[in-house]
């Protein structure tokens, strides 16, 4: 019964072939590529709602008279620049350079505040024009879908404020360096989602 | 592990260069179906097409050069378990649109 067991080694990563093991690293960020897939499936749910309530006005005013396409345009725009930013932050970090890491995720914060602001300002102007969330079947999947990607953009940018402090406290480290690989693969899914949010709530609803 | 020591699953290099040239793409390919449904220019048919064959054609351009997936056997349980989630995400979409499509059908009374 009471057979103590060796305490493992130090580095021990559970894995029982060390002929191709895996850093602790690779570990955590393919398991949270796991999560972004489970994401992804949740976001299909909200794209699935969507498809089959969008029609559904029940005498609400309808998205073709609410849409406008030039300002998506420029929501489109932060969202896919702030990608690119990220993309130059990761260089840096990859680079060691403190100053263009912060400088580029500072610039990444910016864009998606933008982002976020445009949206909760569309928002409102679309419940003041009658559209409220609970206008009809289709407004609450819209809100549904457009909200959470707008919910997830916002935690990548608390995400983002916690990382700096850890960036500042520790430098860049394996375990921030691990960190920020994770909310890279978030950031960018985040823009994924938005090509179909454009793709398919705004374009199609517009021809 | 090619060059560095952080080459972890799912987190391969980028370069400037390739993070431009995606940045380019996705411009283009964001820019032309937005110009489509925008200027009314093309039909519905081909407003559509191309709405779709953008955003297909974009997506790819972010996973390739912002996510960096390829076929690597490094990354082969990336790319394995996003096709699993492909599927899921085909079947969930595909599925819903179908049955709530023939939700009516054969429930006619005197039918």
């Amino acid at each position: 019964m009471n057979t103590a067991l060796p305490a493992p080694p130090p580095g021990y990563t559970g894995y029982i072939s060390e002929e191709h093991h895996h850093d602790y690293a690779g570990d955590t960020v393919f398991g949270f590529w796991i999560y972004i897939l489970s994401d992804c499936v949740l976001f299909a749910t909200l794209f699935a709602v969507f498809a089959v309530l969008q029609h559904n006005f029940a005498g609400s005013i309808e998205a073709s008279e609410l849409f406008d396409l030039s300002y998506v345009a420029g929501e489109t725009a932060l969202l896919l620049l702030s990608s690119f930013t990220f993309g130059m932050a990761m260089l840096g970090a990859n680079k060691g350079s403190m100053k263009a890491l912060l400088g580029w995720l500072g610039v990444t914060w910016l864009l998606g505040a933008g982002f976020l602001y445009m949206e909760v300002n569309e928002f409102v102007h679309f419940t003041h024009e009658g559209a409220a969330a609970w206008a009809s079947g289709a407004w609450s999947a819209f809100y549904g879908l457009i909200g959470t990607h707008g919910l997830h953009v916002f935690a990548g940018m608390v995400w983002m404020i916690v990382l700096v402090g850890l960036l500042l406290r520790d430098g860049i480290s394996n375990e921030n360096r691990t960190r920020l690989i994770c909310l890279s693969l978030f950031w960018h899914f985040l823009d994924i989602i938005w090509i179909c949010v454009f793709s398919f709530v705004f374009l199609m609803g517009a021809v | 592990m090619s060059h560095h020591e952080q080459h972890a699953g799912g987190a391969a290099h980028g370069s400037v260069k390739e993070y431009i040239i995606g940045l380019i793409l996705s411009v283009v390919l964001t820019a032309i179906p937005f110009g489509a449904v925008m200027s009314g220019a093309a039909g519905e048919v081909v407003s559509i097409t191309l709405i779709l064959l953008c955003a297909v054609a974009q997506v790819m351009v972010q996973l390739v050069f912002f996510l960096h997936m390829n076929a690597s056997s490094e990354q082969a349980w990336n790319t394995i378990s996003a096709l699993f989630s492909v599927v899921l995400v085909a079947i969930l979409i595909v599925g819903s649109i179908w049955i709530m499509n023939h939700l009516n059908h054969n429930m006619l009374m005197g039918h």
